[in-house]
């Protein structure tokens, strides 16, 4: 393994230096199709699930068919993507905003060969390499973060847990047969990389015990006053402590009753660990939504308090999800999403219908929004 | 022979969906071969190793990743995440395995040569594992060792014109919708927006100067498919000011059924013949349309352009004709004060190069925001501890009801000395001489 140098000389690291130059311009990598018509766009219509065709004012159709990804991709498997769209798409390719693969083709008889193409390839297991679906009013691919593949305050795995989830959703992954179309969103632990707060369905990491104290690295590691601020509770102030050996050290306490397990202390000071194999799992949120369709966008809501991590296939996980899609598909209005579902019938409602038990962790007591979350009428069901 | 045994990861090898596991096989395999005579930078048995301590976490339910790690490229605060094992002797090829964030072309469109330039980089200098993309939008190069760093970043700029995207306290890299690339929706140009943003931008995205991270966001139109309005501190979603297309005839197909509602979403079951007073008339939020001999009317004027009657009928109803973009402020996910949605600043604001008055909006509020903010706070929690009228001040934008869902409740109203004839200072004793203690 020698070294191989690029160019970059590190004596020098000024020399030729080229920064700041932004990403490659978007019209580069446009299809002909799309560059010829951008902006001019009339309609579009999902021919099946996974197939769409947009109709130009120019007369000029694009076809696109959208392939789910596992957002994790080697480099082999990037190559095959190119190699299928060097041989159907004239080397063209985009990914969506949730880790889809859109093939773009510019006339219905190139369809056809594309998707037998896409779903021929198999993985030594027997997965799709690439299944065809992900549109219209039903589930596509789980946006997610790095989990334990990847990130340092996971409390649950990201990849894992997504593929046991989309191996129990796919057939709405390639069907249409919602009352509209329901996002479900994985974030490994609170900070929500993947802004799962708005989904339609959230599987969430979540901590459950407050950090461990690392007593003889704390101060060494950490800026004391920073960890300090991180707390949104106040639970943390300054202490100091005595070692087994005698020493005494500056170090901090931390009040247990008032943590609420959020992680903060730890990102701003590594010697305050929080993860746990028993206090980890994961919380379900559901009824969020982004789009302004009808209602406002809206938060999702914890619906189950805690799961415990069961890798490799998380099944009590799933199996809550599942539960909550089948209740939902089986009561909702068209054009209905989850949370203008659970609002219609009302949440009471919503645990019935969905066999979720309501527990005392599902009411709010985090300041002042939770206020407005109790209930402040007699109007209700029983 | 694998290196590591891996009886958990092994189980998530079925099923139909893509198997991450299965992929990072065949890529470690990929390397033992090496058919093609790589001169691999990082150590070859990479991918084994990360499978290793992927499983290693799986048994023992907690990450195996350490806490941290200052590393990047010269000049750069942004765009490299260090990141380091805690079981570096078990696992010595993932020891070291730092992430590059890599801007994406806006809109995320491809060519295949670039992609594949993308993949001999990575395959020679990295892991060969990747993410297409991360939540914020990166192509994100999952997997090298410090050596690695600069000599990647000059070949990124070097030979693919190709620069990094943004990580820490700073302008995240900014992403959007696919727009008018390829949407009839698309109320402006979000790839050009978004683009010239980024480029303008460059310095605030690699060098860490703000309190926290801040995000830009684009979003065509309200139906919001990039979740702007949810997570973005800045949120450009597009939206117009005059009245909704409609093609009477287009409307007649789809009331006889010959064109299907909803561009066909909604074709995996029999919801029975569509009902355009159900489906439409009764579900517009602001009861704005009616059917009448044949006919569908829009009081345009009552309209709040939510997108649910083009939506189910985009063949008959199109988008206004004098297009723009709403700008809302301050959505967050819940760390650390509970999560908030985008609070709306600038109702309509025209989006045409070169951006001079969205740039001005955007400056004001980074000004105040790093005059006033905390160390770790977003825009949308300094917002909420000072006000919104503290905003509103800071960016000049005269207040209106479009800024409010309703009016105050309570009357504990924060009148400035200014704002009252006479100012606050009075004499006790001229007050004495009618009052007696």
């Amino acid at each position: 393994m020698a070294f191989i140098s690029s160019g970059y000389d590190p004596k020098q690291p000024m020399k030729d230096r080229i920064t700041d130059i932004g990403p490659r311009h978007f019209e580069e990598f446009y299809p002909p199709v799309i560059k010829k018509n951008k902006g001019k766009w009339l309609y579009h219509e999902i021919l099946e699930p996974g197939v769409l065709v947009h109709v130009s004012e120019t007369g000029d159709k694009v076809f696109t068919v959208r392939a789910g990804g596992a957002r994790l991709m080697s480099v082999s498997h990037i190559r095959e993507i190119c190699d299928i769209a060097d041989k159907h798409c004239g080397g063209h390719v985009r990914f969506t905003t949730r880790n889809n693969i859109e093939f773009m083709v510019d006339s219905k008889d190139k369809v056809e060969p594309l998707k037998k193409d896409l779903l021929s390839r198999k993985q030594s297991g027997g997965c799709y390499k690439f299944p065809v679906g992900g549109t219209g009013a039903g589930i596509t691919n789980i946006v997610h973060t790095q989990g334990w593949l990847h990130c340092h305050t996971p409390a649950t795995d990201a990849s894992g847990p997504v593929k046991a989830a989309m191996d129990v959703l796919f057939e709405d992954f390639t069907s249409m047969r919602l009352p509209a179309h329901l996002r479900v969103s994985l974030a490994c632990c609170l900070n929500m990389c993947g802004a799962v707060h708005c989904s339609d369905i959230a599987i969430l990491g979540y901590h459950r015990k407050p950090p461990m104290l690392d007593h003889e690295y704390l101060d060494k590691m950490c800026e004391i006053p920073l960890a300090i601020a991180a707390c949104p509770t106040a639970a943390i102030k300054p202490a100091k402590v005595d070692l087994p050996d005698g020493r005494k050290v500056n170090s901090v306490a931390v009040n247990n009753s008032r943590c609420m397990f959020c992680g903060n202390c730890y990102t701003m000071c590594p010697a305050m660990p929080l993860q746990d194999d028993v206090g980890d799992g994961i919380v379900l949120m559901v009824g969020g939504k982004v789009s302004n369709r009808i209602s406002a966008p809206k938060f999702s809501k914890v619906v189950v308090a805690f799961i415990p991590n069961e890798p490799p296939r998380w099944p009590k996980t799933t199996e809550a999800i599942k539960q909550i899609v089948e209740a939902y598909a089986k009561d909702a209005r068209k054009y209905e999403r989850l949370g203008e579902w659970a609002e219609r019938i009302g949440w009471e409602r919503f645990f019935d219908k969905c066999e979720l038990e309501f527990t005392h962790h599902l009411i709010d007591d985090f300041r002042d929004p939770a206020y407005f979350t109790w209930r402040q009428t007699t109007n209700f069901k029983f | 022979m694998a290196k590591h045994k891996t009886p958990l990861l092994d189980q998530l090898e079925t099923g139909p969906w893509p198997s991450f596991v299965t992929d990072i096989k065949r890529e470690a395999e990929s390397r033992a071969k090496n058919e093609k005579g790589v001169e691999y930078q990082i150590p070859q048995d990479v991918c084994e190793d990360i499978l290793g301590l992927l499983e290693l976490s799986f048994k023992h339910g907690r990450t195996h990743w350490k806490h941290g790690g200052i590393v990047g490229v010269f000049g750069y605060g942004g765009g490299v995440i260090g990141r380091y094992c805690d079981q570096p002797e078990m696992f010595k090829g993932v020891a070291h395995f730092h992430t590059l964030r890599v801007n994406q072309p806006a809109g995320k469109f491809y060519k295949t040569e670039f992609l594949k330039q993308l993949c001999d980089l990575w395959d020679m200098r990295g892991s060969g594992i990747t993410n297409m993309h991360g939540s914020t939008g990166d192509i994100i190069l999952l997997g090298t060792t410090t050596p690695q760093l600069e000599e990647i970043f000059y070949e990124l700029t070097h030979k693919y014109n190709q620069d990094l995207g943004g990580s820490g306290s700073n302008l995240r890299t900014p992403s959007d919708c696919i727009g008018q690339a390829r949407c009839e929706y698309a109320c402006y140009d979000t790839q050009a927006l978004c683009h010239d943003l980024t480029n303008s931008y460059q310095d605030e995205l690699h060098r860490p100067a703000f309190p926290y991270k801040f995000k830009f966001k684009l979003d065509g139109c309200p139906n919001c498919c990039v979740a702007s309005i949810a997570r973005a501190d800045m949120s450009f979603i597009g939206t117009w000011r005059d009245d909704i297309g409609i093609d009477q005839e287009a409307v007649k197909a789809y009331v006889g059924g010959e064109i299907q509602p909803n561009a066909g979403a909604h074709a995996g079951r029999d919801w029975g013949p569509f009902d355009i007073k159900k489906e439409v008339i009764n579900l517009c939020p602001t009861e704005c349309m009616k059917y009448k001999d044949g006919k569908l009317f829009i009081n345009n004027k009552e309209c709040t352009r939510c997108m649910h009657c083009i939506n189910v009928m985009p063949r008959a109803l199109r988008i206004g004709n004098d297009r723009g973009l709403s700008i809302l402020v301050g959505a967050k996910a819940p760390i650390l004060d509970g999560a908030q949605m985008g609070s709306l600043l600038v109702p309509f604001i025209k989006a045409e190069e070169p951006y001079d008055e969205i740039k001005e909006v955007i400056e004001k509020i980074w000004d105040w925001w790093m005059e006033e903010g905390k160390n770790r706070e977003r825009l949308g929690e300094l917002i909420k501890r000072q006000g919104f009228q503290k905003l509103l001040e800071a960016t000049e934008i005269k207040p209106m009801p479009q800024h409010v869902q309703e009016p105050r409740s309570n009357p504990y109203i924060f009148w400035k000395e200014e704002e009252v004839e006479g100012g606050f200072k009075r004499d006790v004793n001229e007050f004495r001489k009618h009052h007696q203690r």
